[in-house]
């Protein structure tokens, strides 16, 4: 299982960020198709509501460090959004144009612009004196990022606790190159720096540093660790040679983004792979596994297409890819010779009545196992949760989530959480996850008795002044 | 950040923009709810005598699917009760001290009904007075508007009328539907203004509906000349503004301008600023986006002046009116030529047939490097424009229509001979420049073939 039929060079290109960046020319056309709608629905459509037909025209108008601040200030983990939000499902499918139309790129044009803000270094925000309040965050992803950011707009210097070597969490660990390379990811976390956040990666709490030391020393605690492994697949086999977790592989794929070409070549990978899951990492470990030179790769999901969370976008790409996804089928075991994967006996299944969750239950159909071959088995089945951790700070917690009031404050109020260790329902995006930051900030500086920051700008330059207009003002003479 | 307190003739607002008097500026609703969003200052929609509008008031001017790339209206000067009119601008002014709250008037012209209405605009609380010389329809056929911005004489004695009678700041608006723009600035200055503001609308009608054969704006059948203002009209505005910016007249009497003409983005107000522009109106932008423009308006002017090192905006003030010069006293000895840039051209071959059939043929297309003639040339490949440098004459025409950027660049060539100018020509040779075979002859001399 070694690969070596692709050369240095079509490695690199199979692992080079798909979309290049606008020209010039590219950017301003599609800026000026922006009808910059009143009330425009794709701010709404965005969970952090960026002011994106602001944005657009600043491009258009040239303004490239006013259209960067005006994503940046929205939403700070507006360099990785840009780039991984699935925006066929956010603000590009709200936009008007698409009903008689193309829709605007937003995605590709809100990185044209946070690309000028990373480039030229440009600092959007002034640095906020220092209140003396201190918050310990539990997690250097976009979540605890996003919260760290928006506490030092409040002048609220929070010290950030990352166990991996590298800040970032998904973005620079999970999300595959092809959407984010890991530069960006790390850029994101250099920019959270120079605000005056303190980022302290290698130091995992509970293991080098204890949660009640946190909750003593600090002024509040904030939890945005993620998620954890992926879970066992619970048959027989799975400890075989061959047998692998999605995470680490893509992960592997994003450090030789960081290190170079050559570390690709170290990663091992089959010539018939076979995935299990059909969520999105399902999907970027197939595309992985595929563009580092398996000659066969099936995903394996045991309902059907509807009730797969992977977006259509993604499952339309992935199939592009040349990947093979077998809907209801299970594996039951996982076979081997040698202490090595071999393949993987499976199992036809059927739609049966709806579970708790709504969708339908699948059942196995008696007597239609099969084998297929393989000899290289990823798990993509979700994610544990982390709720050691959690018991060890001391929150409640439900179904594996962290259960948080609308503010995100958990049970202990010394305690805010964000990101997706929260995430009980809806999708877990790094959008979301950034905004998730906002709100625990605004919540911890309240309790903190830290006044909201001030806009950059004051209203005579030109910022909106919430109605400060008695009622005259509004009344036609 | 740069400072964008502007102080126009005394008059100061925390930022330069100031919307025009038009419908934007109607009502105190309008006004106070544009001060929320941020902009600096409002020229009262103008008041004065009696009017009556009519349906539709606005034509527009679109290119491709942009749409109000130019509006054109006929609409008159405030229809609402002038005492209605000043109860608000009383209340707006309470509100905002620290904005510029301008009215513009235009009455009969006897000197007591201006007295009256300059009396009313003072009791108002009114930081200035704008003087409507401009509107073009309607106000003009009644001896108002155009009709005193045409003729420099009532320009001169109205304007007189008011600056005797006002104690707050005169500004001048002037009209471009004149040929000359100078003399009514002149008379601004002569009578005493504190400032000018222009361009109003320009004279216009704005299409025809082909089925109906009716003209646009079309009022019940019958369409008439009326006024044009937005992008489309930018140039004819700097063009104005930059002849009564550098004025000697009007340069040494240190009056403001307030420009005005189509500016919708930050880049157009920095021109108009570079250009002597000391405040910025706007009005047919605000009409098509609202005022939430004023946001953009001000950061981008501000990035802008950040990344020039400037302190405050009034460092600006007029920074290219020096460059503002003579045709005579171009150098004619300046040289650029058309150089194509192979990697960027998409061989669209726009800039071949700009050149061939309407500048100069000095471009060629060429296959592997050698001349094609495109009317017999039937390969699938595409063909490579190139210019031939010895010919071009830097007319600059492919260039403009060249849809990528940078792909066309003028770039610069060494004079072949020392610098003239036409004006020196006239006084040194003059024969050169009124005979034909003179200036045969001078060319040969000094080397200036055109093929
Ligand atoms: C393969 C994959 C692809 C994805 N693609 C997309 C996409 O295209 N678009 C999109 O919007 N979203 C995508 N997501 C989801 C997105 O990455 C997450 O929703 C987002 O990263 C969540 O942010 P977070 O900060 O909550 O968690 P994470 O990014 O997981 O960060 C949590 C951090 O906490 C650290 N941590 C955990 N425990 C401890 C501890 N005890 N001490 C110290 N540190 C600790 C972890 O090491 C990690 O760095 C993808 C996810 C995966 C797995
Ligand atoms: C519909 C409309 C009505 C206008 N009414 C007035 C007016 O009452 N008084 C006046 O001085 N100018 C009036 N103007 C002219 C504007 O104040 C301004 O000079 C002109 O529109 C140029 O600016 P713009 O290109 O930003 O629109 C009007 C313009 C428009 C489009
Ligand atoms: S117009 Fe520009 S792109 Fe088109 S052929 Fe000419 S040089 Fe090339």
């Amino acid at each position: 299982m070694e690969h070596h039929k692709l050369s240095l060079d079509q490695l690199q290109d199979s692992f080079s960020e798909i979309h290049p960046r606008y020209t010039p020319n590219e950017a301003i056309v599609e800026a000026e198709r922006c009808l910059y709608c009143f009330d425009a629905p794709c701010i709404k459509a965005c969970p952090t509501s960026i002011d994106i037909p602001t944005f657009i025209r600043q491009i258009a108008n040239d303004n490239l460090t006013g259209a960067g601040t005006t994503i940046l200030e929205s939403n700070m983990m507006g360099h990785t959004c840009g780039r991984v939000c699935p925006v066929e499902e956010l603000c590009v499918g709200a936009c008007v144009l698409g009903r008689e139309h193309r829709p605007i790129a937003i995605g590709r044009l809100q990185r044209y612009a946070t690309d000028h803000i990373f480039e030229n270094d440009i600092q959007p925000f002034d640095l906020v004196a220092d209140t003396g309040k201190r918050v310990a965050i539990i997690g250097a992803g976009p979540a605890g990022l996003s919260t760290a950011g928006e506490l030092a707009k409040r002048g609220i210097r929070a010290t950030v606790f990352e166990k991996q070597e590298l800040a970032g969490g998904l973005s620079t660990y999970g999300i595959v190159v092809l959407r984010e390379p890991t530069n960006v990811a790390l850029e994101e976390v250099g920019f959270v720096e120079k605000l005056g956040v303190t980022v302290r990666t290698g130091v995992e709490v509970g293991r080098d540093v204890l949660p009640e030391d946190l909750l003593r020393e600090y002024d509040a605690v904030v939890l945005a660790a993620g998620t954890g492994r992926v879970p066992p697949l619970g048959v027989p086999g799975e400890e075989l040679e061959g047998v692998v977790e999605a995470l680490p592989m893509i992960a592997a794929t994003k450090l030789a983004d960081k290190d170079g070409t050559e570390a690709l070549t170290r990663i091992r990978v089959g010539n018939e792979v076979i995935v299990v899951g059909a969520g999105n990492t399902a999907i970027d470990a197939a595309t992985v596994a595929k563009r580092l030179g398996a000659e066969r790769v099936t995903m394996l999901y045991r309902r059907g297409r509807e009730e797969m969370s992977a977006y259509d976008h993604e499952v339309a790409f992935v199939r592009a890819e040349g990947v093979d996804i077998r809907l209801l089928t299970q594996p039951v075991e996982v076979l081997g010779e040698g202490g090595k994967v071999t393949g993987v006996r499976c199992v036809r299944m059927r739609l049966g009545d709806p579970d708790a969750s709504g969708r339908r239950r699948p059942e196995p159909i008696p007597g239609s196992e099969f084998v297929l071959p393989a000899d290289q088995v990823i798990k993509a089945i979700g994610q544990e949760k982390l709720v050691a951790l959690y018991d060890a700070v001391g929150v409640e917690h439900a179904s594996g989530y962290v259960r948080t009031d609308g503010e995100l404050r958990t049970s202990n109020p010394k305690v805010f959480a964000a990101g997706d260790c929260v995430r009980a329902t809806g999708q877990a995006l790094t959008v979301t996850a950034a905004e998730d930051g906002k709100i625990a900030a605004r919540a911890i500086a309240r309790q903190l008795g830290v006044a909201e920051p001030v806009p950059a700008r004051d209203d005579t330059r030109g910022r909106f002044l919430h109605a400060t207009v008695n009622e005259f003002g509004r009344i036609h003479g | 950040m740069a400072d964008l307190t502007t102080n126009f003739a005394g008059v100061v607002s925390p930022n330069p923009f100031w919307l025009a008097s038009a419908p934007p500026t109607n009502s105190a609703y309008q006004i106070n709810k544009a001060f929320e969003y941020g902009w600096g200052g409002a020229v009262w929609k103008t008041i004065g005598d009696p009017v009556l509008n009519v349906c539709n008031r606005y034509g527009q001017f679109e290119y491709g699917h942009r749409r109000l790339i130019a509006i054109n209206n006929v609409e008159l000067i405030s229809d609402r009760p002038i005492e209605v009119n000043l109860k608000e601008i009383r209340e707006v002014k309470k509100l905002w001290p620290d904005r510029a709250v301008v009215v513009s008037a235009m009455v009969s012209s006897n000197e007591a009904a201006w007295r009256k209405v300059v009396q009313q605009i003072e009791d108002a609380g009114a930081d200035a007075i704008e003087l409507n010389y401009g509107c073009p329809h309607g106000m003009s056929e009644r001896g108002m508007g155009a009709a005193v911005g045409q003729v420099p004489e009532y320009c001169e004695m109205i304007t007189g009328w008011v600056t005797a009678a006002a104690s707050i700041p005169v500004i001048v608006k002037l009209t471009p539907n004149v040929t000359n723009i100078i003399p009514p600035a002149h008379a601004a200055v002569n009578a005493g203004a504190d400032g000018i503001s222009l361009i109003n609308t320009i004279n216009s009608i704005t299409g025809v509906d082909l089925d109906s054969l009716e003209i646009f704006p079309n009022v019940g059948g019958k369409g008439s000349h009326g006024g044009y203002a937005g992008p489309a009209a930018r140039p004819i505005a700097l063009h104005m503004l930059s002849q009564v910016a550098s004025d000697p007249k009007v340069a040494a009497s240190g009056i403001p301008i307030s420009g005005m003409g189509g500016i919708e983005t930050w880049r157009d107000a920095a021109e108009f600023l570079v250009l002597g522009s000391t405040s910025m109106q706007v009005c047919t932008a605000v009409m098509h986006y609202g005022f939430r423009i004023i946001h953009e308006l001000c950061d981008g002017l501000s990035n802008w002046l950040d990344e020039k090192g400037a302190g405050a905006i009034s460092e600006f003030v007029g920074k290219s009116v020096p460059r503002i010069g003579h045709f005579g006293d171009f150098d004619l000895s300046f040289k650029t030529v058309a150089v194509i840039d192979e990697e960027k051209c998409i061989q669209c071959n726009l800039c071949y047939v700009a050149c061939d059939e309407g500048a100069h043929q000095c471009i060629d297309l060429t296959k592997d490097g050698v001349r094609v003639d495109p009317e017999t040339y039937s390969g699938a490949e595409l063909l490579q424009p190139k210019v031939r440098e010895e010919d071009c004459v830097g007319c600059d025409l492919c260039s403009l229509v060249c849809p990528v950027d940078d792909c066309i660049t003028m770039e610069e060539r060494p004079r072949e001979r020392d610098s003239f100018t036409w004006n020196e020509l006239v006084r040194t040779r003059p024969e050169v420049t009124t005979d034909w075979d003179a200036m045969v002859a001078f060319r040969r001399e000094v080397g200036i073939e055109i093929h």
